[in-house]
């Protein structure tokens, strides 16, 4: 089944939605953040927390801060050329006290490189095994066909998680995320350690991305299909997320060009520069992102902010290929949010995840389910949840996060999810193909629809072309929210380059970026 | 007296459907242990229509069963705080003729939660289904502070800007954390001599009336609440206008 839309209007819209982020792109090239800094450090190697508490990473870049425009790569090359320690124990001898990192500031250019060289290829290759390491399993244990089902552990404790992750796998579940602790996207470093304490989710850190990949690689093994991890790389720490994902081994991250943005209150320009260096970290590591246009559709009303997120996807998009990903891993998203009194309201859902579908076709769209109109009636829930699930079968929709009869109600028991993907599979299975033999009456009322989002998503870009992203955010074009150039969490981590910034591995992904 | 049990389709049949995961394989003998269990319960007539794996060592159960317990409803009151509410027309006449002020209310979900959906379907300008939020009427000045606001930053906030009803929001209830910060705002305005001057009210999908007096608020509000209930609560509050 295929929607009958104007093939030239989608092209202006991309077109637009490039044109929108290039002067974002000038604006990113010219500066750093404080935690970029802190991904490059964990990348050399830098792990661990000081006496107290406080991340080794952010320790350094504190201490590093009027030579910080120049990037702490120098710093470090310094250090190691000068007392050819390890970065670790460099960062170690900085915690207590006994190395300052400012002495290090007129070691030579190019002995500060070499000291660094043969740290940032082994992180490259890490990298790059892990990145093999992925299509190898992938092609050993082969994934069911799409809509690949999605599930959620948040119980806070990462051992309870893994058991439900173990649990949610064994009943069907291709994908596992850990929602992270309700308070995380607005901290200004990463926890450390596993943890056995957080609300409404677990906190994100190396040591839990460990634990939980490990755990499913054994069960992967053991139904002989790949289980994939996924976790969130939004927030203040957007971009060592992407450095713990791409160290771990995790499949995928919820990583939006401008969510934090607008729900988060997150400065833009901190998140125009993280998400850039995310995504070049996530493009070498084949990382899938998921973008969080969802979140459009919860916070006002699901009808009217149709064209929004057609908009928001092709700006993801733009941004996503500004920083080297390939279209299959972009995983753009959408919800099945709106109102279930609406009359023919399934129509309009399927006209959206439709025209999305023929939009990005060789994007892994991510498709979410209602959250916004489930109350305590598990029943009607369920049956919710149903039409969500024949709407991604239909419409082919690649990561499908499976809904819970039980949304709104508490984080899933063991057998909420199970039912969750009981559903799904029933749904999915009897209608396997009932997409391939229908055709949409022209004309009709979904294909209407779906020109009239297509219409009024292009228009929405031309005016922000126009007008300018930053602008526009600002001019509340955006879900509603008016967001200030120089306000928001996490601004003053923002900097100028100086004009021998360094960071030898934002060279080193680029470097791939133009070779593709 | 007024006693009562569930209704299947006779009357005090004590009709009920329970469902529950074991953690044990599936077996036979997991249907009988899920049966004993809803027996130990006190049902009787226990029958477990469904037992299966739906995880390696976890079982999932449906179990109909007749409970012998009743409850006499006419022993219970629940005053809700939702009641009889006013359209915003009338809201806005009844603080206009009775208070002669605009009412300061400052709303926010508090702690760590994000999720403000409750807060902004009560107070932002277009409400919700179709009710209009507290924004948009004329009798309130309307602050919504948003989401993760601490308690301090809250109380602060309300001293420093005569507030004269707050409404804290939680939606995630998860190890009792809504519980928890509920108490420690309605506690800080106790400590900061600002309690008794300012209407205190809690709101969120696990909130009622019953734990927003157990917890010292003046009213609480469960899901499904919508805006004009809320300011006709604090409208007649102010007006000393009966509930």
């Amino acid at each position: 089944m295929e929607l009958s839309i104007d093939a030239d209007l989608v092209r202006r819209g991309r077109a637009c939605a490039a044109a929108v982020v290039a002067p974002i792109r000038t604006f990113i090239n010219r500066h750093s953040t404080v935690s970029v800094e802190r991904s490059v450090l964990r990348l050399l190697g830098v792990d661990g927390v000081d006496a107290e508490g406080v991340p080794l990473a952010n320790r350094l870049v504190e201490g590093a801060l009027p030579d910080l425009n120049r990037g702490i790569a120098w710093c470090m090359g310094g250090a190691i050329a000068e007392t050819g320690l390890a970065p670790a124990a460099i960062a170690e001898a900085v915690a207590t006290g006994g190395l300052e990192l400012g002495r290090f500031r007129d070691v030579p250019a190019a002995a500060s490189r070499a000291a660094l060289d043969s740290t940032v290829q082994r992180s490259m290759d890490r990298i790059d095994r892990n990145a093999r390491e992925r299509v190898d399993r992938l092609g050993r244990l082969p994934q069911e066909p799409p809509p690949l089902l999605y599930v959620i552990v948040a119980s806070g404790n990462i051992y309870e998680d893994r058991t439900a992750a173990v649990a949610a796998a064994e009943a069907g579940a291709q994908i596992i995320a850990v929602i992270r602790s309700t308070a995380q996207s607005l901290l200004d470093f990463v926890p450390y350690g596993a943890t056995t304490e957080g609300f409404g989710g677990t906190y994100a850190t190396q040591e839990n991305f460990r634990i939980m990949r490990e755990a499913l690689d054994d069960v992967s093994d053991k139904l002989g299909r790949y289980v994939m991890l996924t976790n969130y790389a939004s927030g203040l720490c957007m971009p060592e997320i992407a450095t713990m994902a791409a160290l771990e081994r995790l499949d995928m991250l919820l990583n939006d060009s401008m969510y934090g943005i607008l729900f988060r209150d997150i400065n833009m320009k901190r998140t125009f520069v993280d998400q850039h260096f995310s995504r070049l970290l996530n493009a070498r590591s084949g990382i899938i992102i998921n973008t969080g246009e969802d979140n459009y559709l919860t916070t006002a009303d699901a009808v009217d902010q149709a064209p929004a997120v057609l908009a928001s996807q092709l700006i993801n998009e733009a941004f996503a290929h500004a920083a080297g990903m390939r279209d299959e891993q972009i995983g753009l998203g959408d919800a099945y949010e709106i109102d279930p009194d609406l009359e023919d309201g399934f129509l309009l859902q399927i006209a959206q995840a439709q025209l999305a579908r023929q939009v990005f076709p060789n994007s892994p769209l991510k498709y979410m389910p209602p959250t916004k109109h489930m109350t305590g009636d598990i029943f009607k829930g369920h049956l919710m949840d149903a039409m969500f699930n024949l709407t991604s079968v239909m419409t082919n929709q690649t990561i499908h996060l499976c809904g819970m009869l039980t949304e709104a109600i508490h984080t899933p028991f063991l057998h909420d999810r199970a039912l969750a993907i009981e559903n799904a599979r029933y749904v999915m299975g009897t209608a396997r193909h009932f997409g391939d033999e229908i055709a949409f009456k022209p004309g009709g009322k979904i294909e209407r629809r779906a020109q009239f989002v297509l219409a009024e998503a292009v228009a929405l870009l031309e005016r922000v072309t126009a007008r300018g992203l930053m602008e526009s955010i600002e001019g509340k074009v955006f879900a509603d929210v008016a967001r200030s150039p120089n306000g928001g969490r996490g601004f003053d981590g923002v900097f100028e380059k100086a004009a021998d910034y360094w960071n030898p591995f934002a060279d080193a992904l680029v470097g791939t970026v133009s070779a593709r | 007296m007024n006693l009562v049990k569930p209704y299947g389709d006779a009357r005090d049949d004590g009709a009920m459907q329970l469902s529950f995961t074991l953690p044990i394989p599936w077996s036979e003998a997991a249907d009988e242990a899920a049966r004993q269990l809803v027996a130990k319960m006190g049902f009787s007539d226990v029958s477990v229509v469904d037992g299966r794996a739906i995880a390696a060592g976890y079982s999932f159960f449906v179990v109909y069963a007749r409970t012998t317990v009743a409850v006499d409803v006419d022993t219970i009151a629940v005053p809700s705080a939702a009641g009889n509410a006013l359209d915003m027309d009338a809201v806005d006449a009844l603080v206009h003729e009775r208070v002669g002020r605009k009412i300061r209310i400052a709303g926010a979900c508090i702690g760590t939660d994000a999720h403000t959906v409750g807060i902004d379907a009560i107070l932002n300008m277009k409400g919700y289904k179709g009710d209009y939020g507290l924004e948009r009427y004329r009798a309130f000045e309307t602050f919504n502070l948003g989401s993760q606001i601490s308690v301090d930053e809250l109380v602060r906030f309300t001293k420093a800007n005569d507030i004269d009803a707050v409404l804290a929001s939680q939606v995630v209830t998860q190890k009792g954390s809504d519980i928890a910060n509920f108490t420690a705002l309605s506690e800080l305005l106790e400590a900061e001599g600002v309690r008794d001057r300012v209407l205190l009210l809690c709101g969120g999908p696990r909130v009622t009336n019953l734990l927003a007096a157990e917890l010292g608020y003046d009213a609480g509000f469960g899901r499904g609440t919508l805006p004009s209930e809320v300011a006709t609560f604090i409208a007649r509050r102010f007006s000393d206008t009966p509930q």
